[in-house]
């Protein structure tokens, strides 16, 4: 038993434990709420509202002068009302669904969603000497040699949560979002798999945390400014990274089922598709699990593209990542670096969702199966010949 | 009828591959977004009114059908007579009269009735306006108080007290009561 437990690296156990907690709990969870309310508030002002802007912290009732507002926008507290509505409203089953696969969906929907998590490199490394810790520690979960394909993989089974709910749900419109919702994945997760092979092959490289180490030292894949990304290389490989990139985010807001995608829950034709039956926590699960979605989405799309947690110019402001050797201001700098990098994606989503409609099914078929996938495709081999072309 | 062929916008291959439109609409919603969100900001949306603390009240049209209530002519005398026609045409049957007589030895013992008690549920009113529409006294009307709230059932039915108190004193109408006229 002693062998047993000395053979545990006991500090890479605790320090995976608060990177867990942390990522999920502290800092996906409060994100996903907030994109709620982000949702809410930008959406109001698209359409020149105002939005949700009456739940504060009430600090005038504790005999302070001013509410806490941010750029005079109220309403910062408004995500922990609508959890906690969730909490208070009648959990209701209707009679005639099959109550197992019920109860499962929303759970498949969102563990998937944060399961995915666990390989994106969300800062640099912290050193933390200052805690009595000689190595540093890695900004992520997992350092796996295949994060790509371990997202994909996961994510993917995020649909399940969906299909499931459709058919448990014993309706028509659920099955009618269920079974628009595998199609749809199906013909999306072709181009989104496609879309990151040419990064890859730049990269020679599938784990996510050496990718950011290399654009922040040579410039991010979209932003080739320093280092080698001033060679004529990467700046002919642009294109086909510009066009990945379109490819990738595309076919993300398939995978998500975010509008001009969301088929599966279509309001206008389904009432709310598959998750028509559902009220409660297990709807508040669905909404989770889909911005939860999101914001990984994102991270995929600012690891692979948008350098990570890098900081642009790093090597020209000095601020770039040095192995071993990295102090822990920069450290959390990195880490905020990244997930503002994610927050301004988030925004983009929320934009897309409020100005283009609804594409038809059928479009929305064509369009992946007769251009997404050929254009990934071909772009792949583009990439090929250019890096043959220059002797990589 | 003549037969009008709508023809269908020819797209150019930017457009067709929604490239341009995408960035066109794109700069549409951002530009209301920005421009909204800086009138926000400044604490003065310019198209939203935050309801309870600005109202639109000194606005409300002339005709704005609000609550219910009953008025009293230039003398203080109910115009009502209980003829209870508005409680027959209620549609949602809101109106409940209980007919009274006025006694001999008041001044208006002509008008022979009034209500003893008259109680309009303010759960059920749906503002049609008929029962103005359809009092031979004009001693109905609706007004333009439209928060009607209350924490119980009882408290969303308005008594006589409560309509005449809405209601107030409505003068300048037929005064065929009038013995002065």
């Amino acid at each position: 038993m002693a062998s047993l437990l000395a053979s545990f690296d006991t500090v890479l156990l605790i320090t995976s434990v608060v990177k867990i907690i942390f990522l999920t709990f502290l800092v996906i969870m409060p994100m996903v709420a907030y994109s709620v309310y982000a949702e809410r508030r930008f959406s109001a002002v698209i359409q020149d509202r105002v939005g949700p802007n009456r739940v504060g912290i009430p600090l005038t009732l504790f005999g302070l002068k001013k509410d806490i507002q941010i750029l005079g926008i109220g309403g910062l507290v408004q995500p922990l009302a609508d959890g906690l509505k969730f909490f208070l409203k009648e959990d209701f089953t209707p009679r005639t669904v099959n109550a197992f696969y019920f109860w499962l969906a929303p759970c498949l929907t969102i563990v998937p969603a944060l399961m995915t998590c666990a390989v994106l490199p969300f800062g640099s490394e912290l050193d933390l000497s200052i805690l009595g810790l000689a190595q540093p520690v890695k900004a992520v979960i997992a350092d796996l040699n295949v994060g790509p394909l371990f997202v994909f993989a996961i994510a993917s089974l995020g649909v399940y949560g969906i299909v499931i709910a459709g058919w448990s749900s014993n309706s028509k419109y659920p099955f009618l979002g269920g079974v628009r919702s595998s199609a749809q994945m199906i013909s999306y997760e072709l181009s989104l798999g496609l879309s990151i092979v040419p990064v890859l092959m730049i990269f020679g490289e599938l784990n996510l945390s050496k990718m950011s180490v290399f654009q922040d030292a040579h410039g991010w894949l979209l932003l080739p400014l320093w280092g080698d990304g001033l060679s004529l290389e990467r700046w002919v490989l642009l294109v086909p990274v510009v066009v990945s990139f379109c490819v990738f985010v595309v076919a993300m807001f398939a995978e998500t089922n975010r509008l001009p995608f969301d088929m599966a829950e279509c309001e206008t034709e389904l009432v709310a598709g598959y998750h028509t039956e559902y009220s409660s926590m297990k709807f508040a699960l669905f909404f989770m699990g889909e911005y939860a979605a999101m914001i990984i989405g994102s991270g995929m799309a600012v690891t692979m593209f948008l350098g990570g947690w890098s900081i642009p110019f790093a090597p020209l402001l000095g601020l770039d990542y040095k192995p071993g050797d990295t102090p822990l201001w920069l450290g959390l700098l990195h880490i905020a670096m990244f997930f503002a990098k994610i927050v301004f994606f988030i925004l983009f989503f929320i934009l897309i969702r409020w100005s283009l409609p609804r594409f038809r099914f059928d479009q929305l078929m064509k369009l992946g199966w007769l251009f997404m996938f050929e254009v990934a495709l071909a772009n792949v081999v583009l990439t090929a010949v250019i890096l043959i072309a220059f002797n990589r | 009828m003549a037969t009008v062929t709508v023809q269908r916008p020819k797209l150019a291959w930017h457009e067709k591959l929604f490239l341009s439109t995408l960035v066109k609409g794109l700069k549409i919603t951002l530009g209301h977004a920005l421009r909204t969100f800086r009138q926000i900001s400044g604490g003065k949306p310019k198209v939203t009114m935050e309801y309870p603390e600005q109202k639109w009240d000194e606005n409300l049209p002339e005709h704005y059908r609000g609550a219910p209530a009953l008025v009293t002519d230039e003398h203080g005398r109910e115009r009502c007579v209980s003829c209870q026609l508005c409680e027959f045409i209620c549609p949602p049957k809101a109106i409940k009269i209980t007919p009274g007589e006025i006694p001999s030895d008041d001044p208006w013992a002509k008008v022979e009735k009034r209500p003893k008690e008259f109680e309009i549920d303010m759960i059920r009113c749906i503002y049609c306006g008929m029962c103005e529409e359809v009092c031979p006294e004009q001693a109905i009307y609706l007004r333009k108080d439209y928060a009607i709230t209350g924490e119980s059932r009882a408290e969303m039915v308005h008594d006589k007290k409560r309509l005449y108190e809405i209601g107030g004193v409505r003068v300048g109408l037929v005064n065929k009561w009038n013995e002065l006229k």
